[in-house]
């Protein structure tokens, strides 16, 4: 394999594998530079991936080729609506966030695999027929070299992703309301002299990574694996939140670090391939992404701050 | 100060929420089938005095898979014997980590089942744990060998099953490339993928096999890149025997098929017919599958207790002879030339003609 067949197929299969940890992270960065940790995002995910499945299923004929973007939708109501109780309970009630956000990831897959036993009667749902597939972008995909490293084969999602990426770092650094989220985040009771509404602001951004995760949840469901079950969603809202982290809690950072892990799997699945590294023995190979991760974590970012307030609830006029 | 402590307590509400909602699914498992079971067993015969159960692992009784073939067995076996759901007749407990193994099998003992099953090569710690200390238990496992007085081992003969599948796979690819996508390098599936290599090999030599281990059962991304590559370099068929992670190489697959609906993509399936996985509105990409008759051994096994001999200490195993491995059917996709071929092979290696390597050389 020459090595432009190589760039070929890791750059196309790093996005293709990122964009469900992309809308995730960026979730996790809207809660928490507000201030609320959210290790709930997995069991969002959850949400958002059963709903999808869920209302593909039973709306198929009713929406036809559309059903799979329409289902985004549904997921990512259902899964802000969720968040709601971990908003409730860790901004208004001040409980420990990660306590309820753990409570969120079991409640999310308990929920999720009740419902398809009693729907199904079984552990898992059918297959969808309506799925995100890939397309060529016309004209771009015959540019030399680019094209197919970048514009063949694209799914929708994937765009979506990356459009959504850009979108929150406008949201975040260049609008009043990201100014407002941010400084809630860093420093809750100066943004309270300053009049802004603490409660509001949080509330918002946990509904709003609530249902970034459920589209997340969707995304993967819909596009990788057509069907629900217990494994469908196996500790990639965890991935994502170290996405987060490892990006520096910046949505371009989220990006960046979402396209790195899925760029570590592809080589880890087409390192066999490649002319000196297919010697390395597979479990080698296996390890990489998570090698890579850790290496990239201690060595290579510096040290990464995270928001100031970040875990602690806000009491109105105590110091 | 107050208002805190209402958060603990809703902390707390959601935490047992979430425990409720556990037993909440597992009353349902229970229940639901009895309800359907109460018309359907009314005519069958008087019931025996044999109860059977098995502990499944973390797939679940309806994987599509080994488990669920399993199960299925069970039931049958049940049905035909008058049997009831629940103590006295047969059950099944889900095991939802590795942990829970030794709880499952125990507990199944102590509600005295005359037969209890492990499926699983993942079960061996467990039933050889359990086997030294409930010395009456009579306990069965399936997909590994416990040298233990009170264990019966079924062993199948994945490679025979698995030759089939390549001989298949060689006979239809046109690019004269084939896939083999594993799950973790572990004997049962280095069985599939010996098999599989040699079948290929007697059908035609010259034909590249593409052999990738993903290390996961459960990651269908990681089937989906993985087939994506393969299918990319040319391969057109892909035989998968990697459970969850094979979910991914079906995707693949189906996206193909959808893009172009005239693209030459196949998956075999694997452990159970997988026909339905593949389909693609009116077409479909499962070329067959390798089947592994979990259910029949699950049944020979109890019937075998209930006249009093159970095999003990014994390990049966389960080849083309057997007939406890095989091809399903295809549904026209493969042609009937092809497969007088494989029943030509199928014959060989069931007379030992043929004999068919557990391990690639």
């Amino acid at each position: 394999m020459s090595f432009l067949d190589v760039l070929y197929f890791i750059i196309p299969a790093a996005i293709f594998y990122a964009a469900p940890l992309i809308f995730v992270a960026i979730g996790g960065v809207f809660s928490e530079r507000s201030g609320v940790i959210n290790i709930g995002l997995e069991g969002l995910m959850v949400m958002g991936a059963f709903i999808g499945i869920l209302f593909n299923l039973m709306f198929v004929d009713t929406f036809g080729a559309m059903t799979p973007w329409v289902s985004l939708i549904a997921a990512m109501l259902v899964s802000g609506l969720f968040s709601v109780m971990h908003a409730v309970a860790s901004i208004s009630f001040r409980a420990d966030q990660t306590i309820s956000g753990v409570a969120i990831n079991m409640l999310g897959v308990a929920i999720a695999l009740f419902s398809v036993k009693m729907i199904y009667g079984k552990g898992q749902t059918d297959y969808i027929q309506e799925r995100f597939i890939r397309f060529d972008i016309p004209f771009l995909s015959d540019l030399p070299v680019i094209g197919p490293m970048l514009f063949k084969d694209v799914y929708g999602t994937s765009i979506l992703a990356i459009g959504i990426a850009v979108m929150a770092w406008f949201v975040i650094y260049k609008t009043p309301f990201g100014l407002r989220l941010r400084a809630v985040g860093e420093h809750p009771m100066a943004a309270d002299t300053m009049g802004v509404n603490v409660t509001k602001m949080r509330y918002i951004a946990v509904i709003l990574s609530g249902a970034l995760a459920g589209l997340g949840g969707a995304v993967y469901s819909q596009s990788i694996s057509g069907e629900f079950s217990h494994t469908t969603i196996n500790g990639q809202g965890f991935m994502a939140l170290a996405a987060m982290i490892f990006g520096k809690w910046h949505p371009l950072g989220a990006l960046g670090a979402a396209l790195f892990f899925g760029f570590a799997q592809a080589l880890s699945i087409i390192g066999g391939q490649i002319p000196y590294v297919k010697e390395v023995p597979t479990y080698f190979l296996h390890i990489l992404p998570y090698a890579l991760t850790i290496l990239a974590v201690a060595g290579f970012i510096g040290r990464a701050y995270a928001p100031r307030a970040s875990g602690i609830p806000y009491i109105k006029g105590k110091r | 100060m107050t208002k805190r402590k209402f958060g603990l307590g809703l902390s707390l509400v959601l935490a047992a929420g979430t425990i409720l909602g556990a037993c909440g699914s597992k009353d349902e498992e229970t229940t639901t089938p009895k309800d359907s079971e109460g018309t359907g067993s009314e005519g069958t015969t008087e019931a025996v005095d044999f109860s059977l159960a098995m502990v499944t692992d973390v797939g679940g009784v309806d994987d599509k898979s080994f488990n669920q073939s399993a199960w299925e067995g069970i039931e049958a076996f049940g049905k035909e014997n008058g049997l009831e759901k629940g103590d006295g007749g047969y059950d099944y407990l889900q095991s939802t980590s590795d942990a829970d193994y030794i709880t499952n099998i125990n507990n199944l003992v102590r509600r005295d089942f005359d037969v209890v099953y492990g499926i699983g090569f993942l079960m061996e710690e467990p039933i050889k744990t359990i086997a030294a200390q409930q010395k009456d238990a009579q306990l069965a496992i399936i997909d590994s060998i416990v040298d233990a007085p009170n264990v019966a081992s079924v062993m199948f003969k994945e490679q025979e099953g698995s030759f089939l599948a390549g001989v298949a796979a060689a006979l239809m690819s046109e690019s004269k490339q084939i896939g083999f996508v594993g799950g973790m390098e572990i004997p049962v599936i280095e069985r599939f993928e010996a098999g599989f290599l040699e079948g290929v090999k007697a059908v035609d030599p010259s034909i590249k096999v593409d052999v990738q281990y993903t290390g996961k059962f459960d990651d269908a991304a990681l089937g989906k890149t993985t087939a994506n590559r393969m299918y990319s370099s040319g391969v057109d068929i892909i035989f998968h025997a990697a459970g969850g992670t094979g979910n991914g190489v079906f995707a693949e697959a189906k996206e193909r098929k959808t893009k172009d609906a005239n693209a030459n993509v196949w998956v075999i399936g694997v452990d159970s017919d997988q026909y339905e996985e593949g389909a693609v509105g009116d077409t479909n990409v499962t070329l067959t599958s390798m089947l592994k008759k979990v259910g029949t051994a699950v049944q020979n096994i109890a019937k075998d207790a209930m006249a009093g001999n159970f095999p003990g200490g014994t390990t049966v195993t389960y080849g083309l002879a057997e007939e406890g491995v095989g091809l399903a059917d295809s549904r026209g996709a493969i042609p009937q030339d092809v497969l007088d071929q494989i029943d030509e092979f199928t014959k060989k290696i069931a007379d030992g003609e043929i004999v068919v390597p557990e391990t690639v050389e």
